[in-house]
């Protein structure tokens, strides 16, 4: 039998003391797509830097078409025959369709210059190939997201690639772009070439690989030809393992959600768009209650949470508070409004070199200080909140910079807590905390939620939202799929939903 | 030496880093004293009271334009337009004033309180378009401003028609030409100046949000800070100061023409830059740009006390200026490795 196209085995990476990869056997066939699966931190994406030479493996070995090969380089990766296309696409959306196929490679007439012709009718010809018929003198920009990545697709193919990988292909595509992106992903598999194909969404892995492997916690756990018996839940019990390891955290078992149908919403969502982020996008925040809104990167969500903020405006539909419309000019207006926000990164709440106290102070000075600054009140507000949230070290006239992360994200929630918003919009407040930071946030959250203020929690981590949320929302590719309002959820079913 | 037992919570004082966090603070202080002792070693009569006011009157234009500017690029935002806002408004001051008969230009007289309200409006409503420009519409200010220099340089140039204006209203006489118990009245203004635009900048809400835009903002637009509101009014400020200035400085000169306020574009951002404020916004202020003031003023007036060729002063002061930007940028790289290293 020939060896494979490329094989991996015992392949070992760690970064700092965090171990990415333990051990992974992984093998591509000839002529085959292969599927891969897990979830976020599981290794996926590890391992293809590896393959593609953007990181080294620390041991392990790397062999194609049955003969050793160790990348120093991604330039040594495209030597060898390995391509990939990124869902944040490399292309040039300024530059003509034709000049995209050959970026960095432009055919060059005898006299050094670039030789249009030949360009364009060469573009032309690869692209008929892979069945897309399109003007390759037009500005690429000027076409729909799955022709630019068709396009990129054509230059990695040109480029000579026989390996291709392709990371979340499918997550910005309309189900006829995803159908005709398949067509041709199957014609490229059928003219000898093969393909790894890496998504969160299992359904399209399913309908496209030949082969499937799951990843979790660092280790490829199983692989097998797609087939009977291979399904969506399969796939599902395998990412998430037996859950034997940390079972506090897995969220295996069932969730009884406590959704509080009766209460007062302070915030209704109608019907809102922002064309190509979300659609029709509708719910409402109930006082006391944590609305968990989870999805995969890109799915909207981030942009919907900028929405309730006022820091985008939606196309069409309205938010309501106390059944009055709202019309958020900006996010002055939408903290006046009521309403309070915890953006995902803390380069985007906090002021690194400022000291604690105007961290804090920065949401609610316009009620502390008409004009004049008032420095008693607004320390002893900064030093009451940082001390109700636990903030180590105290003290609130030390550069912010100075905390510890987890520390400093509780100052960014405590900046909302002098003038309680009645909505708090919180985008992945638990993203890269330890385990002790992360349970400060659920406390802190809940007793937020305890007291009557309404919370919208945003999270592409299934741990974040079922350990936070009263009620789930699902979001996928910009539209609210489920809802789990009452009774009982898990992480599997979750996960199904997205 | 310290025991690696010690606690960290209490590390030993470090000169090296004090200095390194204090770059920004510290580096124009030693250019000014550097420039105080050679000069009044290379020239006997360089240190003397009367030249001190010589120096203060000298930069009394500059400072009241480096007032706005300050604003401005505590913002990390930039002004290119406040030299010419300061000479339209100049014109649009003297336009409104009875001029000479041998002023050959078609101006409207009114009263001298009039003329001054018509022409602060005059310069806030070329700040308020600036503002809308770069708030609303999303024009860089570094590109907005240089068409609102280009603009400025028009008004000027369709209301004084290629001729000299002198006459200026008795109240803008007195404040740029005339003196109060010996110091004239020029330097009085610009210290009153700095002294409010630094209250407003440490003690109000509004000076508060000026540095937390500047540091961050994002950050700033995520704890709901009206962010363009912020821009937009520095932008206004920086075009009222820039207007003031240009009335004051018809005064001081004595006659109003185009271009008059050409080299004050240069000289106030240098002294902004120069005194250590942050080209990225959010560090520095009105102590730092009096500072920057001092360096630029003693540099001008000590460079006509030592002998030296006239043309080369020009360059000298170029000179001067790259060196202030490389301590700036310098004094930034400092601190964001020191965080990447932490």
């Amino acid at each position: 039998m020939a060896p494979p196209r490329l094989e991996l085995t015992g392949m070992v990476k760690s970064f700092g003391g965090v171990q990415a990869l333990r051990g992974v056997d992984f093998a591509l066939q000839p002529g085959s797509i292969h599927g891969v699966a897990g979830e976020n931190g599981a290794g996926k994406s590890t391992l293809m830097k590896i393959i593609a030479g953007v990181h080294a493996g620390d041991a392990g070995e790397m062999h194609i078409d049955g003969a050793p090969v160790r990348f120093r380089s991604t330039r040594d990766a495209r030597a060898a025959g390995i391509g990939m296309v990124h869902q944040e696409l490399s292309v040039a959306p300024d530059l003509t369709v034709a000049e995209n196929v050959f970026l960095g490679s432009q055919p060059v007439s005898a006299l050094g210059m670039v030789a249009w012709k030949r360009m364009a009718n060469e573009a032309a010809a690869q692209l008929r190939n892979l069945g897309l018929e399109i003007d390759p003198r037009s500005r690429l920009g000027d076409y729909p997201i799955g022709v630019q990545q068709l396009v990129e697709l054509a230059r990695v193919l040109f480029s000579g690639a026989r390996i291709v990988i392709l990371d979340e292909p499918t997550s910005a595509l309309s189900h006829p772009e995803i159908l005709r992106l398949f067509e041709v992903l199957r014609k490229i598999r059928d003219g000898g070439r093969s393909l790894v194909f890496i998504s969160h969404f299992l359904d399209d892995i399913l309908d496209i690989s030949d082969e499937v492997s799951v990843f979790r916690n660092g280790s490829c756990v199983a692989t097998a030809k797609v087939g009977p018996g291979i399904t969506k839940s399969w796939i599902i019990e395998r990412m998430i393992g037996s859950g034997r390891e940390d079972l506090e955290e897995s969220y295996l078992g069932d969730i009884t959600l406590k959704s509080r149908a009766g209460a007062l919403p302070a915030l209704c969502v109608k019907n809102v768009t922002l064309a190509p982020f979300y659609r029709h996008v509708s719910f409402e925040a109930r006082a006391g209650e944590v609305l968990g809104i989870y999805g995969y990167m890109g799915c909207g969500q981030i942009e919907l949470a900028r929405t309730l903020f006022g820091k985008m405006r939606p196309q069409s539909g309205v938010l309501a508070m106390n059944g009055r419309d709202l019309t958020l000019a900006n996010t002055s207006a939408a903290r006046r409004a009521g309403l309070g926000y915890v953006p995902e990164s803390r380069s985007a709440m906090l002021f690194r070199e400022e000291p604690i106290y105007r961290n804090v102070s920065i949401a609610f000075l316009e009620y502390v200080s008409r004009w004049l600054l008032k420095p008693a009140r607004e320390r002893a507000q900064a030093v009451e909140q940082t001390q109700r949230l636990g903030v180590r070290p105290p003290g609130v006239e030390s550069r912010l910079g100075a905390l510890s992360g987890g520390n400093q994200q509780k100052v960014g929630l405590a900046k909302w807590l002098t003038r309680p918003p009645k909505v708090l919009v919180l985008v992945e407040p638990t993203r890269g905390m330890d385990v002790g930071a992360k349970e400060d946030v659920v406390r802190i959250v809940k007793s937020l939620a305890a007291q009557g203020m309404a919370i919208i929690v945003l999270s592409t981590e299934p741990e974040t939202v079922l350990s936070l949320a009263d009620r789930v929302l699902v979001m996928r590719k910009g539209e609210i799929s489920t809802e789990f309002a009452d009774g009982a959820i898990s992480k599997d079913r979750l996960l199904a939903a997205a | 030496m310290s025991s690696p037992e010690a606690a960290p919570a209490r590390p030993s004082f470090d000169l090296g880093r004090a200095l390194r966090n204090q770059l920004r603070n510290i580096a124009p202080f030693a250019t000014l004293l550097v420039l105080v002792s050679f000069f009044s070693i290379a020239a006997p009569t360089f240190a003397t009271l009367g030249n001190l006011e010589n120096i203060l009157q000298q930069v009394s234009v500059t400072a009241i334009i480096a007032v706005g500017l300050t604003f401005v690029i505590l913002t990390a935002e930039i002004d290119l337009s406040v030299g010419a806002i300061a000479n339209a408004t100049a014109i649009v001051l003297t336009f409104f004033t009875a001029q000479p008969d041998y002023v050959n230009i078609a101006n409207i007289p009114v009263p001298g309180g009039v003329a001054i309200v018509l022409a602060l409006l005059a310069c806030a409503a070329l700040g308020g378009v600036t503002a809308f420009g770069v708030t609303k519409i999303g024009i860089p200010s570094f590109i907005m401003t240089l068409a609102m220099m280009q603009i400025g340089a028009g008004v000027s140039a369709v209301l004084v028609r290629g001729q000299i204006a002198y006459s200026v209203p008795p109240l803008i006489l007195t404040l740029g030409s005339k003196t109060v118990l010996g110091v004239p009245w020029i330097i009085v203004f610009a210290a009153g100046l700095l002294a409010v635009a630094h209250f407003v900048l440490s003690y109000t809400r509004f000076g508060r949000y000026v540095y937390m835009v500047g540091g961050n903002r994002e950050a700033a637009e995520y704890s709901g800070v009206n962010v363009k509101l912020i821009i937009g009014a520095v932008m206004t400020i920086s075009a009222v100061c820039s207007g003031m200035a240009g009335m004051l400085g018809v005064a001081y000169f004595g006659s109003a023409q185009q271009n008059e306020f050409d080299t004050f574009l240069l000289d106030a951002i240098a002294a902004v830059v120069v005194g250590g404020t942050s080209l990225f916004g959010g560090r520095g202020g009105i102590g730092n740009t009096i500072v920057g003031l001092f360096v630029l003023g003693v540099l001008n007036n000590g460079l006509d006390y030592v002998k030296i060729d006239s043309f080369l002063k020009i360059l000298i002061r170029g000179l001067i200026l790259l060196i202030a930007l490389v301590i700036n940028i310098y004094a930034e790289k400092l601190r964001s490795s020191r965080e990447a290293g932490s």
